[in-house]
């Protein structure tokens, strides 16, 4: 992130957010709310000083809500770039009217809580999606706690107990008492392949990062039993089998085949009950910490995004591909490409090849002053167009244009036209077109007409 | 207005004392009940597990009757009664195939008018917390009473749950904090109790519900409020054999919420029927200064 920061050709807005998408291929007019940080990005030397005596402490997003943070905060340590953002919602010059701390300790006077949001309005030639994912929220588990018990954690949440730079510094402690875990135990498909709960896709990540969790555990907390209840393994990537097995061999995870039933809390300990489908019998784990392998959902406001860019989603709200397996990365839209989980769960690879491929198109696309299309595109006869204007409504991909020409006499005229570069030859505006002046090439009515008489004959 | 009531069966036999509570209190509360007349047994488990046809249509003959007694409402104690009898109101709403075919074997036809209810969410919803609040004349003080609902009160949750909550559901909790005690919040509010495997396979039954029984042991209850007739048995009458078999004499007091109700409200101990459980309350409510 900090060389993507530092190239020349590279700008990153952060926390901006896209608020109109108009245009088409090569020309997307975008329009971007770059929300007010209250913090001055140019004079801000990232000393750190303000966050160290703000005097508001807010569960930190981060870290899972397990640690907490400031109301002027960096959101996580290796953020581009390293400038704090206040928070207004809590915020004491917000919510109380004074404090002003910050701006008092400030020594690059970078503190401005009057600053407002900027609106950027810009060309571009290509959008890439990456918006990524959420997790799943396993609260809807009602058998596993339902977020009652504060020793069920999620995967994530254990990721940011083991990491040095987590809310813990790297001890991995029940949330509870802070006590070392001695018996954990890992659920695995929590919010995916669950019909019931309207997930049926896999997640993709969860067996491997459970299998990685298993390893880490049993290498911080060498006396760790670790259990992992499993319906079955996925590790079909690279080298993905023989770490499973490792994980099993040389760090002693019990993998139990079948589905927790409940979790109860009796006293300090959580009592598991499940079954053993491959011994045929119930068993029952008494676990001092429950790491639930939350699955992979779709990002909540993606359908939003989706409506803005004009790209499709599933019933899911992933985004979807123009074709599964021929254009994985390219949308219905010229010029949108998709990359990462913002389209289904991907692992890192995955992510990282969908993105390179993505690059790539991008710079393909950039790379010529002519772009090649399919020949099968709508035209408009404007000597009998009436100009009622019924096929922009139509048109899903926005391809058909009000243009103004200039006849040979000087008088202006306005008359549609298609953009060949977006249109895809879908033919809603062909049959919409109430004085027949669109014609589909390869397509025409001649042609239609000729194949029903070869067929009729 | 009159409230239909269905008793079933076993308040003629094992539960006595839960309808003879039941109607007392709705008495304190200025209910009127009204018996469904003629009703007939609502199959339970064994109609289910021997034909479909047959598991909907003795509940919906107690319906249809119900609805020609002219009568809204249907309110049963028994969980496996508002089970059935809310399963097969479910099942006739979503199928009108189903409810023909039905209504030919009844002989009656059922319009699909009534609300089905059970006891407890009928405190809740129809009467109201408040105003059971305003009723209470012997506040139950110091009273832990862990309120256990078994399966079928919440499941199949698409169907019949009388809570938001089918893993962890509070309704009950609500009614016995209106009452003046203490529901701790335990953990096997909804274990099953080995139910009808009563006679068939006691072994499980003794399981369970020493299971049961141990949790709420754990809780620090002095009772354990049930709805259900079937909980009520494995839990208050295999208590003896749990001791025997897992070296534990819990002698925790089971009771009906209905008792706990009549109690708070003011009903004499001895009209309750509660002197009719096995494991003796007396004792218990003598101590809290409630007899």
């Amino acid at each position: 992130m900090v060389e993507s920061s530092q190239n020349d050709n590279i700008e990153i807005l952060t926390y901006s957010e896209v608020e109109e998408v108009g245009g088409y291929i090569g020309n997307f007019e975008v329009k971007i709310r770059k929300k007010a940080r209250l913090v001055d990005l140019e004079k801000c030397t990232g000393c750190g000083t303000c966050y160290q005596k703000c005097p508001v402490k807010v569960p930190s997003e981060f870290d899972m809500e397990m640690g907490m943070r400031k109301a002027i905060y960096v959101p996580f340590p290796q953020a581009v770039p390293n400038v704090p953002v206040i928070d207004k919602e809590h915020c004491r010059m917000f919510t109380k009217g004074k404090c002003s701390i910050c701006q008092k300790l400030c020594q690059a006077d970078a503190i401005d809580y009057e600053q407002e949001d900027e609106i950027i309005e810009d060309k571009f030639g290509a959008i890439v999606v990456a918006t990524g994912y959420d997790l799943f929220d396993a609260s809807v588990y009602g058998e596993y706690g339902g977020g009652r018990f504060k020793d069920v954690i999620s995967g994530l949440q254990l990721e940011r107990l083991i990491s040095p730079s987590g809310p813990t510094g790297g001890h991995i402690i029940r949330p509870s008492d802070g006590k070392e875990p001695k018996n954990v135990v890992f659920i695995q498909c929590v919010g995916s392949r669950d019909v019931e709960k309207g997930r049926p896709y896999c997640s993709n990540v969860c067996c491997m990062y459970t299998a990685k969790h298993a390893v880490l555990l049993k290498e911080h907390l060498p006396e760790v039993q670790t259990n992992i209840f499993y319906m079955d393994i996925r590790s079909p990537g690279k080298n993905y089998e023989q770490f499973v097995q490792r994980t099993m061999e040389q760090f002693g995870a019990l993998y139990i085949r079948g589905r927790v039933s409940k979790i109860y809390q009796r006293g300090d300990k959580l009592i598991v009950k499940g079954a053993d489908t491959l011994a045929a019998c119930q068993v029952e784990v008494e676990a001092d910490m429950v790491v639930l392998a939350t699955g992979i959902t779709a990002r909540h406001d993606s359908k939003e995004v989706a409506t803005k860019l004009g790209i499709p989603y599933d019933e899911f709200g992933f985004f979807t591909e123009l074709h599964p397996k021929l254009a994985p990365i390219e949308t219905v839209t010229s010029g949108v490409f998709l990359t990462g989980a913002c389209q289904a769960p991907k692992d890192i690879p995955d992510t990282v090849a969908s993105a390179s491929g993505a690059a790539s198109k991008v710079a393909a696309l950039f790379s010529s002053d002519r772009m090649s299309m399919a020949p099968l595109v709508s035209t408009i006869d404007t000597s009998v167009c009436s100009m009622c204007k019924a096929c922009m409504e139509v048109c899903p991909y926005g391809a058909i244009q009000e243009e103004e020409i200039t006849l040979r006499d000087g008088t202006k005229k306005k008359q549609l036209t298609v953009l060949e570069s977006v249109c895809h030859g879908c033919g809603a505006c062909v049959s919409t077109c109430k004085s027949s002046c669109i014609m589909l090439r390869g397509m025409t009515d001649e042609q239609i007409f000729d194949e029903l008489m070869a067929v009729a004959q | 207005m009159a409230y239909g009531y269905y008793p079933g069966c076993s308040a003629h036999g094992t539960a006595k004392e839960y309808d003879i509570s039941t109607r007392k209190v709705c008495v304190k509360l200025g209910i009127q009940l009204e018996d469904v007349a003629d009703w007939n047994c609502c199959g339970a488990s064994p109609a289910h597990a021997t034909s479909e046809e047959l598991s909907l249509a003795l509940p919906l003959r107690n319906l249809a009757l119900a609805e020609k007694q002219g009568l809204n409402s249907i309110m049963t104690t028994c969980s496996a009664c508002y089970n059935r009898l809310k399963v097969a109101h479910e099942t006739v709403k979503e199928s009108p195939e189903t409810l023909d075919r039905i209504n030919d074997i009844v002989g009656e036809p059922y319009n699909k008018t009534l609300k089905v209810t059970h006891f407890v969410n009928f405190l809740s919803e129809e009467v109201g917390l408040e105003k059971l609040k305003e009723k209470v004349v012997k506040p139950l003080k110091d009273v832990k009473a862990a309120c256990y609902y078994g399966c079928l009160l919440t499941r199949p949750p698409e169907l019949v749950t009388i809570d938001a909550d089918p893993e962890n559901p509070t309704i009950m909790d609500g009614i016995v904090e209106a009452l003046g005690a203490e529901a701790p919040d335990w953990s096997h509010k909804t274990e099953c109790c080995g139910a009808s495997l009563a006679l068939s396979r006691t072994d499980i039954v003794v399981r369970l519900s020493g299971e049961i029984l141990k949790a709420a042991r754990f809780a620090d209850a002095d009772c354990i409020i049930v709805a259900c007739p079937l909980c009520y048995a494995n839990l208050d009458m295999r208590q003896s054999q749990i001791a025997s078999r897992h070296g534990v004499d819990y002698s925790l007091p089971i009771l009906f919420i209905s008792e706990l109700m009549g109690i708070a409200l003011g009903v004499n101990y001895d009209e309750l029927g509660i002197d009719k459980h096995m494991v003796s309350a007396a004792n218990m409510l003598r101590e809290k200064g409630l007899m």
